[in-house]
């Protein structure tokens, strides 16, 4: 999958800034999003993957990025989470995916993150994914979910 | 909508943990009456994130604001700290702002799963598998 993939024309976008270190923001703009989207009255399934995602992502951002940006774009078809950040990258990108797998220090995990099931959970919540790194400049990620599911007689039009 | 029918395999209130656990309630007293669903005990905010259904109640050892921002955003019903542990006052302050009742019980972790479970509190299944349903 590209990033061209991605684009499209957003209709609402919701923005936060990251700063290192900065975890307060992740669980902030997760319930923002959350709020806005309930508001919107999409299904709660819905509400809740891009939560996690946004979640995931952000905290992902103030581990591991200098400083970055969290993007939201809603359309009438899909949501789009944006992520970018300057920071250190990420050298292997299928590795970074595994569950488990964590590069965070003994500090992130005694506060309850770093347990390496960030990208995994960002992963299993979003239709689509793609995360383009470079080590040493940063990491942008972009994670997507549709508001209708593709397959029949599985809407969340209720 | 057949996949995502709620399920309610048990009710148990707030107030009912409260006694159960032998508990301390740090935040919350007026929402006593509120129904838990469903039970997960753990100390990472990435699994809270996946298993925590709307009115689950958490079981952690964490301590800090992070627990409760991330049951604020999964709609938990409540948090209780395990082993005598007591967050600091911001923390309790942020539960009462998100209303979410903040517990805490002197018992570890095992002995407060092991008490709700005899008493059929079930719980959560992973989110990514169903949706909002307790086992």
């Amino acid at each position: 999958m590209s990033a061209d993939n991605l684009q499209f024309t957003p209709q609402i976008k919701l923005e936060f800034k990251i700063n290192e270190k900065d975890f307060f923001v992740a669980g902030e703009s997760a319930s923002r999003v959350k709020k806005t989207l309930q508001q919107l009255g999409l299904h709660q399934e819905i509400i809740k993957k891009v939560a996690i995602i946004i979640y995931e992502a952000a905290m992902n951002v103030a581990i591991h990025g200098d400083h970055g940006m969290l993007r939201i774009y809603i359309d009438p078809v899909s949501i789009l989470v944006e992520t970018d950040d300057e920071g250190d990258g990420i050298p292997d990108i299928e590795l970074a995916m595994q569950e488990g797998y964590s590069t965070a220090s003994h500090e992130i995990r005694e506060m309850g993150f770093g347990a390496g099931m960030g990208l995994y959970n960002i992963d299993q919540c979003s239709d689509e994914l793609h995360i383009d790194s470079k080590v040493g400049i940063g990491t942008k990620l972009q994670a997507k979910v549709y508001l209708t599911k593709k397959e029949p007689n599985s809407d969340y039009s209720s | 909508m057949a996949n995502y029918t709620l399920i309610y395999p048990s009710r148990m209130k707030l107030s009912q943990v409260r006694e159960i656990l032998e508990a301390e309630v740090l935040c919350g007293n007026d929402l006593l009456h509120k129904d838990v669903r469903c039970c997960f005990a753990c100390d990472l905010i990435s699994e809270m994130l996946l298993y925590v259904t709307p009115d689950t109640l958490v079981i952690t050892s964490l301590t800090n604001i992070h627990i409760v921002h991330t049951a604020h955003v999964m709609d938990a019903v409540g948090v209780v700290f395990v082993g005598g542990k007591k967050p600091d006052e911001s923390v309790i302050s942020n539960g009462t702002i998100h209303n979410i009742p903040l517990f805490t019980t002197k018992h570890p972790t095992f002995e407060c799963c092991g008490r709700l479970f005899v008493n059929n509190l079930k719980d959560t299944k992973k989110f990514t598998d169903s949706i909002n349903v307790c086992r």
